[in-house]
């Protein structure tokens, strides 16, 4: 470990609130990706199967 | 040489299979190297004689900056592909990467502004390097409205393959203007040629996040493309046995 403490390491020097901001929005956003873009997947996938089957019955 | 698998990109659904094998690979490989290249850079590296700890942003703004330079050559040759050869995955590729690369264009400006603060004192300047990424980002930004104002989907396919290839004029502007310009920005930190200009203990797991990255956001470009695909290609039987047999 690069830090003698857990406090230390939270702190950053002083540096903290920089370090951890830019790692809290990047994180945010690349969950929101993922998270989107999986259920645009899904929705998709749901939507045809509900159609197709409507078209098997008609 | 073999050009079978070139023709076979041109394929929804051979690109449709592919994917579904190869994206949970590239996903699980990508995130376990992006978590351990994080986790290293944040607290094992040592800080910077210079910067101090402030330097451990680098894990993420290189990674990030990166991928949204990638992901836009990616849709240059995707635009070429697409009006030269017209195959169908090029605008489908454009489609779904567009809206990823300027969220890596987003994480790359926002980490670099944070780390222009206590760096250089100021979040913003209006230096070579941070113009031109900005104008990355606004790229894509045009790209994605393009797209989603026209409602034709064969002329919006065009336009955003024409903007697409026009725009890669800013890659090289964006590599080359730390040396073109007298800039703030510190100058590249991969080269192919040069020694890394820092201690290995700080460049490996830079090396590591930003293949995780690659990982990470090449598995979630491929969902997208398959959502895609599956939009454009909801009539083909093939389309249809996937869902109603295979379950997807």
């Amino acid at each position: 470990m690069a830090f003698e403490s857990i406090n230390e390491f939270i702190s950053m020097g002083t540096h903290g609130p920089y370090v951890w901001s830019v790692y809290g929005i990047s994180l945010i956003l690349l969950l929101g990706s993922y998270f989107a873009s999986v259920k645009a997947k899904k929705n998709q996938i749901k939507r045809l199967k509900q159609r197709y089957l409507r078209e098997q019955k008609s | 040489m073999n050009w079978i698998w070139f023709h076979k990109l041109g394929s929804p659904k051979w690109f449709f299979q592919w994917a579904n094998k190869w994206s949970k690979f590239a996903f699980v490989i990508g995130l376990v190297m992006l978590v351990v290249g994080i986790a290293w850079g944040l607290g094992f590296a040592p800080a910077d004689y210079q910067q101090g700890n402030s330097f451990r942003i680098i894990y993420i703004h290189v990674p990030s900056a990166i991928l949204a330079q990638s992901c836009y050559l990616g849709l240059g040759v995707a635009g070429l592909v697409s009006l030269v050869w017209r195959m169908k995955m090029a605008p489908v590729f454009i489609k779904a990467v567009a809206p990823l690369g300027a969220v890596m264009a987003v994480i790359a400006l926002i980490s670099g502004a944070i780390w222009g603060k206590p760096t250089w004192g100021a979040w913003w300047v209006w230096d070579a390097r941070l113009t031109s990424v900005l104008i990355l980002f606004l790229l894509y930004m045009g790209v994605i409205a393009i797209q989603n104002s026209l409602d034709d989907m064969q002329l919006a396919d065009k336009a955003v393959a024409v903007i697409s290839v026009v725009g890669l004029i800013n890659l090289p502007i964006i590599k080359y203007s730390v040396e073109w310009w007298n800039t703030l920005h510190q100058p590249a930190t991969f080269t192919i040629t040069a020694k890394p200009a820092m201690p290995m203990e700080m460049w490996l797991p830079l090396l590591l996040s930003t293949l995780g990255m690659y990982g990470f956001i090449a598995a979630i470009a491929m969902w997208r493309m398959q959502t895609e695909v599956l939009v454009r290609e909801h009539r083909s039987n093939w389309v249809k046995k996937e869902i109603l047999d295979n379950g997807i």
